[in-house]
């Protein structure tokens, strides 16, 4: 596994420039979400209408790859239902944990970017962070959620 | 602060390493990961260990183990006999007063733990302090709010300059009528400051108030002496300098010992028990309750036998070169910053990039086969201090060579060029 299949470019780029990086001001619900051992930390801002994600924002600090996947997550969860978005994420842990059929990574779209991930075991908890955040947001909004 | 506070590193020439012979003797350092030669440069976390620790270990439990203390027969006597030789060692190493000064722990963490449950309980009445400072390990700040939190103590900090050194002044005005003990680090794990500790155990002294210095770096890095020192506690880790994981060092002023209560009660610490009673044993055994870590001891001893063997004059001496030079060397690299830029330092070198996250920097070092630290160090105040979530950090020890800086900084190139 060389380190381009984990740092891919559209990972790099959204690094560089996060989308839906901001917080909300008229959102339904927000979870904080920190990884003690890297001492990440991120809020994510959630915009309801009944069950349909209207808007999805995020805010904090981490790595890289944390970073690129509270931005591509924020974008990806956008017009969906809770229950598809918390389908969604079922499949990303899949992925990057490196279980998931290679047919089903297909269907995770730009997603399927963090395929790498599942080489760098210690990793999974930086993609993984903000998806745990936002279900906290979802299930009990103003929890705060920790990987460890 | 005058020159003088500042502690730096012995003058006196060495007999310089002879650091491939040294690195022979370091089965761990031969080895390829990723591909690529490792670079092993995370000693402050824990360092590599040489062939004779490990086969004083393998030895004990290939052919010389048995319970301590407690056996009539060979083996036992033997392995009594080989476990109280070490404590021997251990005080010769840290020039104590005697061996029962030295009680084995499990590590610093449990050293500190023992002193705040034992000492402190003791000690403190609602309304003391406890006086830390704002460069402090977890493990030399928890313990200390557990305690505040059972005696009604309060604790409070010395806070840190922007160069990451101790700011004195305040030391001094914190330092009060209701100070009842001073712990603080010796050679930090994050910033790689060494504190000028023997000035400061003066000033404490001055007002009655012992000391308790965690050396779970200064150990391994600087040549402790507790008795120049003057502290009346110090804490060090077997796994930072050479030895196994697991066994520990309490090094405690033997009157301060024997006034204090002990912390964990079992076999082995007591005089006499009946069903009513107990009485304990002398220091250090009235600390070491249970079954202690034999094999680790025996493997610290033998760790403490190879840092005498090489001299810590000359291990200062040369770590003293590996990190001026890789001071300089990383100012080649583009948005680089240094966290900690104290007058006094050793064997850390902790840093951010601008534009990357340490954990990133981490992943490329890696590839390249380099090992550092990329996190907060378990020192979370020090990261808001400097306003930064995490740092990078390199941490040398005696077997890194000039060579390996080379190869750091260039991982550290690559990693400009992948983030850009």
């Amino acid at each position: 596994m060389s380190l381009n299949e984990l740092y891919q470019n559209v990972i790099l780029e959204h690094n560089r420039s996060p989308r839906n990086y901001r917080p909300m001001d008229d959102n339904d619900r927000k979870a904080e979400g920190h990884n003690p051992l890297c001492g990440d930390q991120l809020t994510v801002w959630v915009r309801l209408d009944h069950d349909i994600i209207q808007d999805a924002s995020f805010q904090g600090s981490g790595c890289a790859i944390s970073k690129a996947s509270a931005s591509l997550m924020t974008s990806a969860v956008k017009g969906r239902t809770r229950r598809e978005a918390e389908e969604l994420f079922g499949r990303f842990h899949r992925l990057v944990t490196g279980r998931l059929d290679p047919a089903e990574a297909e269907t995770l779209g730009k997603l399927a970017v963090f395929s790498g991930v599942s080489e760098f075991p210690v990793r999974v908890k930086c993609a993984s962070l903000s998806w745990y955040t936002l279900k906290a947001a979802l299930d009990a909004p103003g929890h705060t959620v920790s990987t460890e | 602060m005058t020159a003088a506070s500042v502690p730096t590193l012995a003058s006196a020439t060495p007999v310089p390493l002879d650091v491939e012979r040294l690195r022979a003797d370091f089965p761990i350092l031969g080895q390829r990961v990723r591909g690529k030669p490792l670079v092993y440069l995370d000693n402050a976390a824990t360092s590599q260990k040489p062939r004779v620790v490990i086969d004083a270990v393998t030895r004990f439990y290939s052919s010389e183990n048995a319970n301590i203390h407690r056996g009539v027969h060979f083996l036992s006597e033997r392995a009594t006999l080989a476990y109280d030789a070490v404590r021997e060692k251990v005080a010769r190493f840290l020039n104590a007063g005697s061996a029962s000064e030295i009680v084995f722990t499990r590590g610093t963490t449990e050293s500190i733990n023992l002193v705040a449950q034992s000492f402190g309980r003791a000690m403190l009445r609602p309304g003391d302090e406890v006086l830390i400072t704002g460069m402090e390990h977890h493990s030399n700040i928890v313990p200390w709010q557990m305690l505040c939190e059972q005696t009604g103590a309060r604790l409070r900090a010395v806070p840190i300059t922007a160069t990451g050194e101790l700011d004195l002044e305040a030391f001094d005005r914190l330092l009060g009528e209701r100070t009842r003990l001073v712990a603080l680090v010796h050679l930090s794990n994050a910033l790689g400051t060494i504190n000028p500790v023997r000035e400061l155990v003066t000033r404490a002294h001055a007002r009655g108030v012992p000391v308790l210095v965690d050396g779970a770096q200064s150990a391994p890095h600087l040549g402790v002496d507790v008795r120049s020192l003057d502290c009346d506690f110090f804490a060090c880790s077997g796994h930072k300098m050479f030895g196994p994981t697991g066994v520990g060092v309490l090094y405690g002023r033997e009157a301060l010992l024997e006034r204090m209560p002990p912390w964990q009660g079992g076999g082995d610490m007591i005089a006499s028990v009946t069903l009513e009673r107990s009485t304990w044993a002398p220091v250090p055994a009235k600390f070491e309750a249970g079954t202690p870590m034999i094999a680790e001891v025996i493997g610290l001893g033998a760790a403490v036998d190879y840092l005498t063997a090489v001299g810590l004059t000359a291990i200062a001496a040369w770590e003293h070169e590996l990190l001026a030079a890789a001071t300089e060397r990383v100012r080649e690299i583009d948005g680089l910053r240094l966290v900690g830029t104290a007058r006094a330092k050793a064997s850390v070198l902790s840093f951010v990039m601008e534009g990357v996250h340490p954990h990133d920097i981490g992943t490329v070092l890696d590839d390249e086969g380099i090992a550092i630290r990329a996190g907060h160090h378990c020192a979370q105040p020090v990261m808001q201090h400097f306003g930064v979530p995490a740092t990078a950090r390199a941490s040398f020890a005696a077997y890194n060579t000039l060579e390996e800086i080379d190869v750091l900084v260039r991982g550290l190139r690559r990693v400009r060029q992948v983030f850009g």
